[in-house]
Parts: structure tokens; sequence; C-alpha cells
């Protein structure tokens, strides 16, 4: 335990104060706010606390000892060794991430290096270091958006199926901003529309347009004519991404992007409770100075050789701290490395042949689903690794029985969409096995036959 | 430092030369040699745009601090530097020429009269290096 003083140093600042005792120098509070006497029971050896935790954590079920076709934003892939080999590295592995170049051209090329893998997965100029995860992502992409106009436009049209954690977390993010007004994803608003849906809410008065690729149920959009027409209002379009579709897909930078969004978890980060995860960001050129966090770059020092620096860090400090857009000093640097390793270690092939075994496995997954009676695909637009599952009961009543039978069923749209009560979204990665298919579509089977 | 005679001045650093009912503004000679590298300009307002003195126009940004423009003069604005923000530099080598930032038509003629002549400007930048 950390003790920040000594005895003997609190009753000297006792002394200095004029208060006797610590119970008199908190004696203005009342007692019943006061730390209460604590009804602990005795204390135990390491050896019995360890042995009790343990005890407590079989509580838990985790993807390894159940499967699971639970996606709905974060993604069970495999990572690979040596991920966490050079994670693990002392040099890596600190509390802080240490900026100055001098002493951290590892840890800056490290960052160098996830900024260039990010701008060529999504196809953009450049990336920041990276942000706390995909919501606080996005919410920054409103940031910027907000501020490249200067607040003279305040619309933000959002698609109801962008992940409606992206989309809560970008409203609290910028309460406290004048007059900006989000709309597009109304309750009643209609959920298949795609992109066409939300054409006709941008105006002269739209900021951004958010858009998500594949979208929060999975399907697979072209947001080239969206953004042409946006830009065309003069707004900018903002495309949170799941990265591990972009091994396979067209990039939202060949769509015309402006801004390119993501959570970074399904790069070789595990699922961890929900994080730390990573928050993609990524623009084009002409908007650098508006993106938020930092960007380190590649220079030479003064013999001449090649060095890295932070280029861009002056928006939250330094020289331009009152005139700061966003309070985002810091990045997730250890989750950028991992996402950094596993990228360099699949390469483009790799990637591609991962976001290939999670379609063709999800394919055949809704294949097999849709030909078990009572069960369908909701609508027929192109999927990714995520669909949903029209049931003949509701998707908690099935994923009961999917538990019983040790299989972490899907994510129950109810929760954000009230309507969709018998909608099941389901994700297949890699780590599904054909077996593990079969197997679901047996508890189908028999809640089908019920 | 260089002060041209023909603009007024702000005691921020701004100059203004009029030329018919047409304002043209920039910074001066001293408030680029104080920021030192300019590495980043940008304008903050737009053609027809109507703008009130004291207001920002423009933020100016050098490796070692970053200053906000603020305009000497109220009205509408009829152009800016559509260049400068390409080539930041330029406030250092020519602030009184190509380094224009705004040009606005003046609503109030009047607020000139609160400005600075060369003279006064000459007097107040000694003033302040002591």
């Amino acid at each position: 335990m950390f003790i920040p003083h000594s005895a003997s140093e609190r009753e000297e600042m006792l002394k200095v104060i004029g208060a006797a005792s610590l119970d008199e120098l908190f004696n203005d509070v009342p007692a019943a706010y006061r730390f209460p006497k604590l009804n602990l029971p005795p204390a135990l050896t390491e050896m019995e606390a360890l042995a009790e935790l343990e005890e407590i954590s079989t509580a838990n079920e985790t993807c390894r000892d159940l499967i699971s076709f639970l996606g709905a934003g974060a993604y069970h892939h495999y990572t690979p060794a040596v991920v966490d080999a050079v994670l693990r590295r002392g040099e890596f592995l600190t509390a802080y991430t240490p900026y100055q170049p001098e002493v951290s051209q590892g840890t800056l090329q490290a960052i160098f290096e996830y900024q260039s893998l990010i701008a060529s997965l999504t196809g953009m100029e450049v990336s920041n270091a990276s942000h706390y995860d995909g919501a606080t992502a996005v919410a920054e992409a409103v940031v910027m958006a907000y501020y490249n106009f200067r607040g003279k436009r305040s619309r933000v049209v959002v698609s109801p199926v962008v992940n409606p954690a992206y989309r809560q977390t970008a409203r609290t993010y910028t309460q406290g901003y004048d007059n900006l007004v989000y709309t597009g994803d109304e309750p009643d608003a209609d959920l298949d529309a795609g992109p066409d849906g939300l054409i006709s809410l941008v105006d002269d008065q739209t900021a951004l347009v958010i858009v998500q690729y594949p979208d929060f149920f999975g399907r697979i959009y072209d947001y080239t004519s969206l953004v042409e027409q946006a830009h065309a209002r003069g707004a900018l379009v903002a495309v949170a991404v799941n990265p591990t579709a972009l091994g396979l897909l067209k990039t939202p930078g060949e769509m015309g992007a402006d801004i390119v969004v993501g959570e970074g978890q399904p790069l070789g980060l595990p699922l961890m409770y929900g994080g730390p995860y990573l928050g993609i960001s990524a623009t084009r050129k002409d908007l650098v100075r508006k993106i938020a966090g930092r960007i380190v770059g590649e220079s030479v020092d003064s013999h001449g050789q090649r060095a890295y620096v932070l280029t861009l860090s002056t928006r939250e400090q330094h020289i331009r701290r009152e005139k700061a857009t966003s309070n985002i000093c810091t990045n997730v640097a250890l989750m950028a490395l991992a996402s950094t390793v596993y990228m360099s270690l699949l390469g483009k092939r790799g990637m591609r042949q991962v976001a290939e075994l999670c379609y063709h496995k999800a394919h055949y997954a809704a294949g097999k689903i849709a030909a078990i009676p009572g069960f369908s695909l909701c609508g027929n637009t192109p999927f990714f690794h995520e669909f949903i599952v029209c049931c003949p009961v509701t998707a908690r009543e099935l994923n009961e029985h999917l538990l019983d039978h040790g299989i972490i069923g899907g994510y129950e749209l109810a929760k954000d969409y009230p309507a969709l009560q018998n909608n099941l979204l389901v994700a297949v990665t890699e780590m599904i096995s054909r077996q593990d298919i079969d197997d679901f579509c047996d508890v189908l089977q028999e809640v089908s036959h019920d | 430092m260089n002060v041209l005679s023909d603009l007024k001045y702000t005691k921020t650093d701004e100059w203004v030369k009029v030329t018919g009912d047409v304002a043209t503004v920039g910074i001066s000679d001293y408030a680029q040699n104080q920021l030192s590298d300019i590495v980043f300009v940008e304008i903050t307002v737009a053609p027809g745009e109507k703008v009130k003195k004291n207001s920002t126009c423009a933020t100016v940004e050098s490796v070692k601090a970053a200053a906000d423009v603020n305009l000497p003069v109220s009205g509408e604005v009829t152009e800016v530097n559509e260049a400068l923000p390409a080539a930041p530099e330029t406030v250092n080598s020519d602030p009184y020429g190509q380094a224009w930032l705004v040009k606005l038509t003046l609503s109030d003629p009047a607020e000139l009269e609160g400005l600075m002549t060369a003279a006064e400007y000459e007097a107040y930048l000694k003033e302040r290096d002591h």
C-alpha cells in the first residue's frame, strides 16, 4: 500500500495548521459523513487471499469456457502470441507514455508505425496517435466538425444504426455546446433506410454526417453517393469503421470520407471487460489541424539521422492551451502498440484472410439459421460478419436457451431498439468453428420445435 | 522594426490600410518578429460576413506562440487571403504586403480615428521594449 505521509510528517503538518490531532482536523465534518468503522473480517495471508479470489473468479464465464456469438462493437478474435510478448516488454509497459524525443524514440516510432498502418487501412491521409476508444473517437469527430465550421453549423446528422453507445457518448461529450442538435436517430427513425434515408436531413446547417461501416446491424453500404451529396451541402462525413472489415472492403477513404473513426479492439486486443480499448481517428490532410490528440512525425536530427518527434500536439497543450478545441492530450499507446504488432504480423494478406474467414463463416451460419423453421434473416442487405436473426421467441429467451448449452448468444437488440424484441444480433469471427455453428443451430432447432 | 507610414496600428499589433472605403488588415512587422517562425494561419471570417471591431478574424501560430488577430475596424468582409494558410511563412517575410489577412468595407470610418499613426505606434513599441 502506498502511504504518502509518515506519522511524523502528519504531525508536522498538523502543528503548522494548529490542529492537535487528525480527529480535531475533521471536527467540522459531521460525524455521520466521516469515514465509518469498517467491519472487516480478520486479515488473510497472501496464500489464503489468492485462494479466495480464485474461488470467486470461477463464477466468471468467458469466451474461453463458452462459445460466443456476441459482438455489437467488441469482437472475439485470435491474438497471436507475439502481440503480448512485445506488449509486455519493460520499455513499452509503463504507466505513462513518455513523449520526449530525447528518450523515447522507440515509443514514438511505434506510434508513427501505428499511424501509418491506420492511414493505409482506412484509406486516409493522416491518423492521430489514437483515442481512448471508438465512442470517444466518434465524439471527437463531432467536436472536430463543430470547430471546423467555428460553431456556425450546428446540426449533426447521425444514422440510427451507428452503435448506440457511440451516439450516447457523443451526446454526453458535447452537451455543453451551443445549439448543437443531433438528428436522424430519433426513436421512430427507419432502421432500414440506409444512407439514402439520411440525405434529406443534410442541409446547409449540417456540420457532420455520421455513419457506421459495417453498420451496427452488420450491414455493408457504399457511402460514396452520401458523401458526395453531403459535400454538395458543405457538410463533413465521418465513418465509424470496424477495422477488421477494412481488410476486405472498399475503404472509407475511397468513398471520399472526411473523417474515419472506429473501435480498434478487433486488432489484437482482448475483450477485457470493455476496456482499455483503442480509438481510431484518421482524416484528410487539409483537416489535420482540426484533429484531436497527437500526431508523431518522422524527421531528421542534428546529425542527419532519422528521428521521431511529436509533430502535432499543440492544440491541447503547450502554446495553444487556451485555444484548444479538445481536451484529449493522451493516447492509448500500449493498445495502439498491440494493434501495430497485430497488423504488422498479419500484413495486408493476413488482414484480408481474417476478414474473409469472418465473412464466410458468418454467411455459412446465416444460411443454416435461415433454413430453420421459425427463424429468418432480417433484410437482405449485404453483411460482413454480423447479422440480425428474426426469432420465433424473444431474443432474451433464446439467449437463455443458448446459455444452458454453453453458448453466449448474440446481442439483444431490444436493449437499444425496444421494437426489436425478437431480433438477435449474431456475430461470427474466425474463432467460431463449423461445429460451433452447428451446435448453435441445434439449439435453435430445439426452440423451433417447442 | 519596420513601421510603414501610410498605415494605422492597434495596441495588439494589427495594421490597417484604407484605400477608398476598403480596409486591408494584417499583423505588424513587430508582431511577426515577436512570434518568430509562423507555421499556421487560420482565417476565421468569410466574405459577406459582418464583423465588429476587436473581434477575432484570424489565428496565427508560430513555433513558440499562438495569437488571435483582432479586427481594428468594423465592417463587411469582402475578401480573405486564401493563399496564406498554404504559405504561413509569408507573414514573416512580407507582413505588410503578401501576408494581408482580411479586406473589408468600413461600416464606421470614425473608428479609424481611435487607431495609432505610424509615429504613435513607433513610440508605443519603444516604450514596450523598455
